[in-house]
């Protein structure tokens, strides 16, 4: 049931190839994925930043099992329902906070996907390589189309110590599209981009006048 | 009420044709493609459903023109009724944070929150502009002091494009590009980030009026895109949307470039209304 990445040739926003992945995320199907890959994600992910991951840093367990499961750097606007909560708002928020936590916590918890933007370092880069994990980048500023991915809202853990935006939100998913910006191979599209916009800057540098 | 509403859930026609007429620059298929185009389903849904663009809903400045003599203090209570309302009304998030204890101040309104900036004018109507600017642009906002020897850059114009190539490269993605340069030339530190930031407020068709400047704007946004850092960090062609630069004097012993980094989700929108009654007479940006 919860075999390898369904590939799939459909067109979604734009995406000539996009691959499908849907909860529990399986550490061979990560590995078969490299930068610049579409991906889809589906099912059960959870929110988390800056208060979240000192907390699981710091030694603190996890009110729920990560394993082969997602992270979403995301503090998001969520109104109350009659039954429950929705959800208003969810872009990503800049992953690069999170740097000094994250390889640890990949490591401890057995997260197989972290979902943000702009891109973490080397660290995560390397456990990402090690453990078999990936980044996916999505939109930042999209809150309100990513905000329409979610179907379901599975409550909040640290809702009252943490707040709603620093809560860890269990969100149920519906094709949350991103591409693979880090992969479980070690490469980085940051670093490759930076890598060659650097080249760029010094040949312009060098025009005078 | 009205004007937070439109600047927190409608992104500015300018900034929309910009992001679609670069969509056609990019490969089909390509992140940087994808990445636009769902910037634009988003500024869609987010007019169509009155839901904030950005989830960030920034910090909250408001430019206010208004006839001599006025009463600010007035425009200033009713600035901070209407954050209230519009927090209350889901269309801004609790985006205040108390520095010191790290507690959420739930209203949205606080000591210069709003921020107001007031000019009295020889003029009988108010005119007011609000911004709202993220926090993940606000990091990437950067400012130099000439001569910078790391760069080659010397107090001139070719310093101050060093400076500007320099700070969009160090961005990268992170200001959720493709975005916007306001650029002060000059002044001190902290009146240099001020009119940097009041740069944003241009639409995108503006040109500096000192010929020199202009020209500067339109090699800064072609040669920012060459480095290809495109939407997101992604690579592509699309890096910047627009570059907007103005001189202020100086002191003799500072020459500063303040640069002030505003995402794709431009917020900024401005409104006309009658003095005393208030009522809205034309919608600005």
């Amino acid at each position: 049931m919860f075999g390898p990445a369904l590939r799939t040739r459909k067109s979604l926003n734009g995406w000539v190839n996009m691959t499908s992945l849907t909860y529990p995320f399986t550490e061979s199907a990560i590995r078969t994925l490299s930068v610049g890959d579409a991906v889809s994600l589906n099912g059960l992910i959870y929110t988390g930043r800056d208060r979240l991951h000192k907390f699981l840093f710091d030694g603190g367990e996890s009110p729920v099992d990560l394993h082969d499961g997602a992270i979403y750097h995301c503090g998001p606007v969520m109104a109350k329902t009659g039954r429950g909560w929705r959800v208003v708002a969810a872009g990503p928020t800049t992953s690069l906070r999170e740097e000094p936590y994250m390889a640890r916590i990949i490591e401890r918890c057995g997260v197989r996907v972290i979902i943000g933007k702009g891109g973490m370092g080397r660290a995560t880069a390397e456990a990402c390589r090690r453990l078999g994990c990936i980044y996916v980048q999505v939109v930042g500023g999209a809150a309100v189309l990513l905000g329409q991915r979610v179907t379901a809202v599975h409550g909040a853990h640290f809702l009252d110590t943490f707040g709603a935006a620093e809560a860890m939100w269990a969100l149920d998913v519906e094709h949350i599209e991103g591409v693979v910006a880090m992969d479980a191979q070690g490469r980085s599209l940051y670093d490759e981009v930076a890598t060659a916009s650097r080249m760029q800057l010094t040949r312009l540098l060098a025009l005078r006048g | 009420m009205e004007l937070l509403r439109r600047t927190s859930c409608d992104l500015p026609a300018d900034m929309e044709c910009a992001i679609q007429s670069n969509l056609a620059q990019e490969k089909a298929g390509s992140p940087a493609s994808s990445a636009l185009q769902a910037m634009l389903e988003n500024a869609a849904l987010a007019r169509k459903q009155n839901a904030p663009i950005c989830q960030d809903t920034g910090m909250l400045v408001f430019y206010w023109k208004v006839p001599r003599a006025t009463d600010t203090t007035i425009l200033e209570k009713q600035a901070g009724e209407a954050v209230k309302q519009a927090t209350s009304n889901g269309w801004l998030r609790q985006n205040t944070i108390e520095t010191l204890t790290g507690r959420s101040i739930e209203e949205n309104v606080s000591e210069g929150v709003p921020a107001c900036h007031f000019e009295q004018e020889d003029r009988s109507d108010i005119e007011v502009w609000l911004m709202q600017k993220g926090g993940g642009c606000e990091n990437m906002s950067a400012q130099y002091s000439l001569p910078d020897e790391t760069l080659m850059a010397g107090r001139d114009l070719a310093g101050v494009r060093a400076c500007v190539l320099n700070a969009v490269w160090k961005a990268q993605g992170f200001g959720c590009a493709p975005g916007i340069l306001g650029v002060c030339i000059g002044s001190d530190r902290a009146e240099g980030f001020a009119v940097a930031k009041q740069q944003l407020l241009r639409p995108l068709s503006d040109h500096a009026a000192e010929p020199s400047l202009a020209k500067l704007e339109e090699r800064l946004l072609r040669e920012a895109n060459e480095l290809a850092i495109g939407p997101m960090g992604m690579a592509g062609r699309t890096t910047l949307l627009g570059v907007k630069l103005a001189a202020r004097p100086r002191l003799p012993a500072a020459f500063f470039v303040s640069i002030a980094y505003m995402c794709w989700a431009c917020r900024r929108r401005g409104v006309r209304a009658g003095a005393s009654d208030a009522k809205i007479t034309q919608w600005l940006g």
